[in-house]
C-alpha cells in the first residue's frame, strides 16, 4: 500500500548546488558550523520543504485557532432539520448527514487527527528505537528473537493488523478528559494500535545504524574506559543515528494520519461524536451524487497535511543525512 | 557448458537449496507467533453467535448448546490447538453432560483444514475464500500489469530527460499522488467519471459492484465496472514504482558499460532498452516481488468503496462479525504468501544477478 514506506526525494528537482553554496569564501573563513546550523542551511534551500512547513503551520493554526471561534459543543450539535445543506454563508462548508457544521468539525477533527499523528509516532519511535538498539547492539540470539518478532509483524499487511486490533481493543477504554475536552477512549485505542504496528520499519533502520556504528573506534574507546552499556547505547551511538530516526518519525506522522483516516473511514476508528478527518469521511461515498462537501473538505485537508509533512520529511532527509538518499 | 561452468552451476544450486531450506525453517516460528497472536486477539472481537447465519439465537439453552458444539467454551489454548492440529484425536462433549463422548472431526490447519465459517452456516473456510479470490485477483492483477507498464513508461522517460521540465512535472505529480489517501482519490474519480459525466450526458462509468444484475455478468460489463477501481489502485503505485524505475535507470545509465555501448556506436534504442533497462530491472523485480502477495488480500478500502466482491470486503465483513476461522484463514494465507514470495524474490534476484551470493 502506498504510504507505508515513503521513499521519495523531492530534492531531485533542485540542482545539485549544495557544495558550492556551502563553500563560499565567507563560509570557508567562518568557524565550522554545528550540525543543526548545517542542516538548517540545507533545509532552507529545499523549496518544497519550506512550502510544506508553511502549509503545516497554516493547518495547525486553522485547527487550533479555529476553536476560538467555534465551541466543541457547536461542532457536535446536531440539527436534523438542516441536514445535508450545501455550503452557504451560515455553514461555509455545508452540513453533514445529521446537520452538524462541517467547518467546525474539520477544526476539531484536525486537532484529533494531529494529536493521533504525533502521539502514535511517539509510541512508534519509543518501541522502534528500543528494539532496534537492543537488537543491533547485542546481536546474537537476542537479535534473532527480536528480528523474528519484527518480521512476524511485517508479514501481515498493516491495515489488516490494524482492523483486527481495532476490533480487539474497541470499547475497552473509558473516555478520558484532556485539556478540558472529553476524548472518546477510541482515540487512545487508535493511537496505541497505530504505534504498535508501525515500529518494525523504524526498528530495522535503527538496528542497521547500530550494527555499523558499534564497530567504530570511539565505541571501542568508550568500552575500554568502562562506560556503562546503557550510556554507550544512549549517549554514544543513539545521537549518531538520530538523522534517520528524525526523518522516519516525521514521515511517520503523515503515515499515522493516513492510517487513522483509513480505519475511521472503514468505521472501526474513532467513534462519533468526536470528529476526526477520517471519520467525517465515513459513509460519505453514499452521498457522492448529492453532497460533495461531505468528503471534499476533510479529504482535502488530509491530502494537504500528508503532502506537506512528506515534503518536510524529505527536506529533513536531505538536510540531516545527505548521503542516504533513499532513491 | 564446460566442466568449470557446470561445477559452479552445481554449487549455485546446492547453495540456493540450502538457503531455501534455512529460510523455510525460519518461517515456521514466524507463522506460529503471528497465528497465535492473531488467534488470541480474535477471541475478544465479539460474539459470533449474535449474527450467526442471519438468525438470532434467543434461547439461552440454544446458545449454550451452540457454544459447546463449536468449541467456543474451551480455553483459548485448547481452541488454538484444535484450530492448529485438529481434534480428531480426542473426544468432545456435544450433549453437555460433562462427558466427552463424540470423536472430533476437525483436521486442523496443519493438515489443510481451515475449519468452517461461523457466519455462513458451516461452509468450509477455503470454499468461502475461494469464492472471492478470483474476483480479487482479477482486479489486482489487472491493476498490477497496468502499474508496471505505466511506471516503466514514466520512469524510463523521466530518467532519460533528467531535470527537464517534464521530469520535474512528473516528480511533483507523483509526489502529490503518493501523498493522497486511496479513498480520496477514489471519491474524486467517482465524482468526475460517474457523477459528473452522467450530469453532462457523457457515457459514464458504474461505481458499485462487479456487474449490473439487469445485464448479467458479461465480459464487457465486468470490464466497465473494473475501470474506476483499477484506476484507484494504480495511482499510488504508479508514483512509487516510477520513482524506483527512474532512480534505477539513472544509476545504470551512469555506468561504464553504458558508455562503452554508446561509444561503440550501438543505436540509442538498443543501449536504453537492452543494456540499461535490463540491468535496471533488477531492483524493480525485488519491489514487485515483495508487493505481489499483498494483492491477495485485495485492497480493503478500494473494494469497500466500489463494493467489489473480493477478499478485502470478505475480510471486513467477517471481522465485524467475529468469524474467527475465516479471518484466520485469510490472514494466514496472506502471511504464507508473503513469506513464500520473499524467498522467491531472493532466488530470482540471485538468479538474475550472479554477483549475489547467499551464505
Amino acid at each position: 500500500m502506498p504510504g507505508s514506506t515513503p521513499e521519495f526525494v523531492m530534492a531531485d528537482i533542485l540542482r545539485p548546488t549544495e557544495a558550492q553554496h556551502l563553500l563560499t569564501p565567507d563560509v570557508l573563513e567562518a568557524p565550522p558550523l554545528s550540525l543543526s546550523k548545517m542542516a538548517w542551511l540545507r533545509f532552507r534551500r529545499h523549496r518544497m520543504a519550506i512550502f510544506g512547513c508553511v502549509v503545516l503551520i497554516l493547518i495547525i493554526m486553522y485547527s487550533v485557532g479555529g476553536s476560538l471561534f467555534f465551541s466543541e459543543a457547536y461542532a457536535n450539535k446536531t440539527e436534523t432539520t438542516k441536514r445535508l445543506q450545501a455550503p452557504s454563508a451560515e455553514h461555509p462548508f455545508g452540513t453533514d448527514t445529521i446537520g452538524r457544521d462541517i467547518l467546525a468539525r474539520t477544526i476539531y477533527g484536525g486537532q484529533i487527527s494531529l494529536l493521533i499523528g504525533l502521539t502514535a509516532v511517539i509510541v512508534q519511535v519509543f518501541i522502534g528505537v528500543i528494539i532496534g538498539a537492543i537488537s543491533g547492539y547485542y546481536g546474537g540470539w537476542l537479535d534473532s528473537v527480536l528480528m523474528r518478532f519484527t518480521e512476524a509483524i511485517l508479514v501481515v499487511p498493516q491495515i489488516f493488523l490494524l482492523l483486527v486490533m481495532a476490533k480487539y481493543f474497541g470499547g475497552q477504554l473509558p473516555n478520558i478528559n484532556l485539556f478540558g475536552r472529553t476524548l472518546s477512549g477510541s482515540v487512545v485505542v487508535i493511537i496505541l494500535i497505530i504505534g504498535l504496528t508501525s515500529w518494525p520499519y523504524l526498528a530495522r533502520i535503527v538496528r542497521a545504524e547500530f550494527l555499523s556504528l558499534k564497530e567504530n573506534e570511539f565505541i571501542l574507546a568508550a568500552r575500554a574506559i568502562g562506560t556503562p552499556t546503557n550510556q554507550i547505547i544512549f549517549r554514544h551511538i543513539l545521537p549518531n543515528s538520530i538523522a534517520p530516526i528524525v526523518v522516519t518519525a516525521t514521515l511517520g506522522v503523515a503515515n499515522a494520519i493516513t492510517l487513522e483516516a483509513y480505519i475511521s473511514f472503514l468505521g472501526l476508528g474513532v467513534r462519533p461524536p468526536t470528529a476526526t478527518w477520517g471519520n467525517m469521511l465515513e459513509g460519505a461515498y453514499n452521498y457522492i451524487e448529492t453532497a460533495y462537501w461531505l468528503w471534499l473538505f476533510p479529504g482535502l485537508l488530509i491530502v494537504l497535511i500528508v503532502l506537506s509533512i512528506n515534503f518536510v520529511g524529505d527536506g529533513l532527509r536531505d538536510a540531516l543525512d545527505p548521503r542516504s538518499r533513499a532513491i | 557448458m564446460d566442466k568449470v561452468g557446470l561445477r559452479s552451476y552445481h554449487n549455485w544450486v546446492t547453495n540456493m537449496t540450502r538457503y531455501i531450506i534455512r529460510r523455510l525453517l525460519q518461517a515456521i516460528p514466524l507463522l506460529f507467533i503471528i497465528s497465535f497472536a492473531l488467534f488470541f486477539m480474535m477471541q475478544k472481537m465479539g460474539d459470533p453467535l449474535a449474527t450467526m447465519g442471519g438468525r438470532t439465537i434467543t434461547r439461552s439453552a440454544d446458545r449454550e448448546r451452540l457454544t459447546r458444539q463449536l468449541g467456543l467454551d474451551k480455553p483459548i489454548v485448547v481452541q488454538y490447538l484444535y484450530w492448529l492440529i485438529g481434534n480428531d484425536w480426542t473426544m468432545i462433549d456435544m450433549d453437555g453432560d460433562g462427558i466427552a463422548e463424540t470423536p472430533g472431526t476437525r483436521k486442523g490447519v496443519m493438515r489443510g483444514d481451515f475449519g468452517t465459517s461461523l457466519v455462513s452456516r458451516g461452509r468450509p473456510v477455503l470454499d468461502v475464500i475461494w469464492d472471492r479470490l478470483p474476483n480479487t485477483l482479477l482486479l489486482m492483477l489487472t491493476a498490477e500489469v497496468i502499474i508496471i507498464l505505466g511506471a516503466l513508461l514514466i520512469g524510463v522517460y523521466s530518467a532519460l530527460r533528467q531535470y527537464s521540465f517534464i521530469d520535474n512535472t512528473i516528480t511533483s505529480a507523483t509526489f502529490v499522488l503518493y501523498s493522497m489517501p486511496v479513498f480520496f482519490f477514489a471519491l474524486v474519480v467517482m465524482y468526475i467519471f460517474a457523477v459528473n459525466f452522467k450530469k453532462w450526458g457523457l457515457p459514464y462509468l458504474p461505481t458499485v459492484g462487479m456487474f449490473d444484475p439487469m445485464v448479467g455478468k458479461t465480459t464487457l460489463e465486468v470490464a466497465k465496472h473494473m475501470v474506476l477501481p483499477v484506476m484507484t489502485l494504480s495511482f499510488g503505485y504508479f508514483a512509487a514504482y516510477s520513482r524506483y524505475i527512474r532512480s534505477a535507470m539513472l544509476e545504470v545509465l551512469s555506468k561504464d558499460y553504458i558508455r562503452t555501448a554508446k561509444s561503440k556506436g550501438l543505436p540509442r534504442r538498443q543501449v536504453v532498452y537492452v543494456h540499461a533497462l535490463k540491468n535496471a530491472s533488477l531492483p524493480i523485480v525485488t519491489v514487485v516481488g515483495l508487493d505481489l502477495p499483498f494483492l491477495l488480500g485485495g485492497a480493503i478500502v478500494t473494494e469497500r468503496i466500489f463494493a467489489w466482491p473480493g477478499m478485502g470486503r470478505l475480510f471486513l465483513d467477517h471481522v465485524s462479525r467475529a468469524d474467527t476461522p475465516v479471518v484466520m484463514g485469510i490472514l494466514m494465507l496472506i502471511a504464507t504468501a508473503v513469506i513464500v514470495f520473499q524467498i522467491i524474490t531472493d532466488i530470482v534476484y540471485a538468479w538474475l544477478d550472479p554477483r549475489i551470493r547467499y551464505g
